[in-house]
């Protein structure tokens, strides 16, 4: 197992706050992490600075095998190199079809030209209907995709996160507002999805991360507290008074 | 192969039954128009008319690109109708060149030593640019003399610019209400530019006498009105159908998506400034073609047409009509632009009430301005929207 993803000694600070501090995290594949911590722990920094969205003041993001550092390139660079993103809030295209959104999603040529000429093959009627299976929403194709429940909406977001074919998924707060049910269905797509590739899970739901039943990382004040399993990292003293202790 | 690209163009018009009906629309009304001109014989719609008509297909035409930059792709350009002026100029300059040298060589043809070429420049330079105290032809002029020339500088001019001003504006990823106050200064620093005397485009006189068409003196203005409005028809038409196929398919998508959340665009990988850049670049362009079809209709250009307040009418129309329906536009542009040549050329009776006269020519800036207010407040989706009520009632 050799890492996909190497963060090392990074820092950022944003207005004299240190949102990340010295972070070293190394992500394998095909492997399933979660990463938990506290509110402004930097878990969401942390997935900005490796899309892109925001850039660091020191450190390393190194990528495959190669390790080329991502730190140069654009967020569409990135997502092209095989990095995909799910957000907290579910953002998906509201006014168009749940159809069109995973089309747009799946992996063709992104060039302007390219998408003027494209004409949609059968291999990728296919492969937008077998996506749309996995996450449930098979009769929904043609829905608009505004029209969908929370849920589904975060399992669209999903699905185009599938679509996208990346190395690797980061996958911030899935189960936000999903009942039990839906929450039980989300966890069975990503730990399918973690067979072939990286998946990285933002959870504040300890439940939800027991069931995930993976590596867990904990961040504390923008770095790494404890790394491990669950039951390892919960049994933590410095763990304990920082998170769960509250 | 043939018959896939058929089965490809039945699937696009039945997927977009709105394109036939815009065709077939646009049809009728063209025979309609013929029919009745003075140029077919039967005056009813007198030559002046027709030219109306057919200057309101080209600004239909600039409408559907606006539509597509603003209503599709979420750039609220205030800067389109530049293009449009552009594209004007760059016809004018030929049109104007082409017909004074006309004149000059066959006044000059009764002299006894034939006149030289350089004489012959002079003296169209001296014809063309006394009125602004020159007598050198400028060197932007240096095509003026070739129509194919002067035709592809319709094309590259206002491309290049929108080229330019769009990849610096959209690399520095300038978006929303900053991005459309940056287009008005370009509008508004192009037509101060043009207002001045030595920029080599006649400062404020314009180019005039764009009407007269350079080779086809022989034909009435009543035969050449028509001719323009069926050129103006067939770019509507093809420009619509352009318009529509880009906006259908994925790359539709994928610039709507820019519209509603361009980060997340990005983050699926796409490179979105190189589409805002395809969008902006292609409309201004069509927006050029339109100008260049408009100008010989309207017969002048001066560097009033470009004022800012054009582009943010251009806007209004498009917010009228209807944003992200292009039949919207279509309607928001004829609608509103012939209202306001009904209104300000004296069509409308003014109203007497006693102590006070209103006066339309006056009074029809707030009259659109409170139906500006109204459709925004009680019909957000524009008088296109109307058809959605249709639609869903069959």
């Amino acid at each position: 197992m050799t890492a996909l993803l190497e963060v090392s000694g990074v820092s950022v600070t944003f207005d004299g706050f240190r949102a990340i501090n010295n972070l070293s995290i190394s992500i394998a594949e095909p492997e399933l992490r979660a990463v938990i911590g506290p509110n402004g722990a930097g878990k969401t920094t942390f997935m900005d600075i490796v899309t892109g969205k925001t850039r660091p003041d020191k450190g390393k993001v190194l990528w495959g095998e190669r390790s080329v550092s991502l730190l140069g390139m654009s967020e569409s660079e990135i997502a092209r190199v095989g990095i995909g993103r799910k957000f907290q809030k579910p953002t998906v295209f509201e006014e168009q079809s749940v159809g069109d959104n995973l089309a747009m999603a799946l992996r063709n040529r992104r060039e302007p030209f390219r998408v003027l000429f494209y004409r949609r093959s059968d291999a990728d009627t296919a492969r937008i209907r077998e996506i749309a299976e996995e996450i449930g929403l098979a009769d929904d194709l043609p829905r608009r995709a505004g029209d969908l429940s929370h849920g589904q909406k975060q399992w669209l977001e999903i699905g185009m996160l599938l679509a996208q074919d990346p190395r690797l998924l980061l996958v911030d707060e899935p189960a936000a507002g999903m009942t039990p049910a839906e929450r039980e269905h989300t966890t069975d797509i990503l730990k399918r999805a973690a067979r072939t590739r990286a998946v990285v899970v933002i959870e504040h739901d300890m439940e939800f991360v027991r069931r995930l039943d993976c590596r867990v990382t904990v961040l504390h004040e923008g770095s790494v507290l404890a790394e491990g399993s669950l039951d390892h990292v919960t049994q933590n003293q410095q763990v304990i008074d920082v998170y769960l202790g509250r | 192969m043939a018959r896939s690209m058929n089965a490809r163009r039945t699937r696009f018009l039945a997927e977009n039954p709105s394109v036939l009906w815009f065709l077939a629309g646009l049809s009728c009304f063209v025979i309609a128009v013929t029919v009745l001109a003075e140029g077919s014989g039967v005056s009813i719609l007198s030559t002046s008319m027709v030219k109306v008509l057919g200057m309101t297909l080209c600004l239909c035409l600039v409408a559907v690109a606006m539509d597509v930059v603003w209503g599709y792709c979420g750039i609220l350009s205030l800067g389109h109708f530049a293009f449009f002026g552009l594209g004007g100029y760059a016809i004018g300059m030929w049109l104007m060149y082409a017909r004074t040298q006309g004149i000059i060589v066959e006044s000059l043809s009764q002299a006894l030593i034939p006149p030289t070429p350089t004489e012959i420049k002079d003296a169209i330079a001296t014809q063309i640019f006394g009125v602004v105290g020159s007598n050198e032809l400028p060197l932007i002029w240096g095509f003026a003399d070739s129509l194919t020339l002067q035709l592809l500088m319709v094309v590259l001019v206002p491309g290049l610019l929108a080229l330019v001003f769009g990849w610096l504006a959209f690399r520095s990823r300038v978006t929303g209400v900053y991005l459309s106050i940056l287009t008005q200064a370009m509008t508004l620093a192009l037509s101060l530019y043009l207002f001045q005397n030595d920029t080599g485009l006649r400062g404020n006189n314009g180019l005039s006498g764009l009407q007269n068409i350079p080779g086809l003196e022989a034909w009435p203005q009543s035969t050449l009105a028509l001719w323009f409005f069926w050129a103006s028809a067939l770019a509507l038409g093809v420009g619509y159908v352009l318009f529509a196929w880009l906006v259908s398919g994925k790359f539709g998508s994928v610039i709507r998506a820019v519209r509603d959340n361009e980060a997340r665009v990005r983050f699926l990988g796409y490179h979105v400034e190189s589409y805002k850049l395809v969008v902006f670049t292609l409309t201004a362009v069509v927006s050029a073609l339109a100008g260049a079809l408009y100008y010989p209709q309207a017969g002048i250009i001066n560097p009033a047409e470009i004022a800012p307040i054009a582009s943010i009418y251009l806007a209004v129309w498009v917010a009228i009509g209807g944003r992200g329906r292009l039949y919207g536009a279509v309607i928001g542009a004829a609608v509103v632009s012939l209202a306001s040549s009904w209104f300000t050329g004296g069509g409308a009776p003014d109203i007497e009430l006693g102590f006070y006269r209103i006066n339309w020519t006056d009074w029809w800036l707030v009259l659109l301005g409170f139906g500006f207010v109204a459709v925004t407040l009680f019909f957000p989706r524009g008088i296109g929207g109307l058809f959605d009520y249709l639609v869903r009632k069959s």
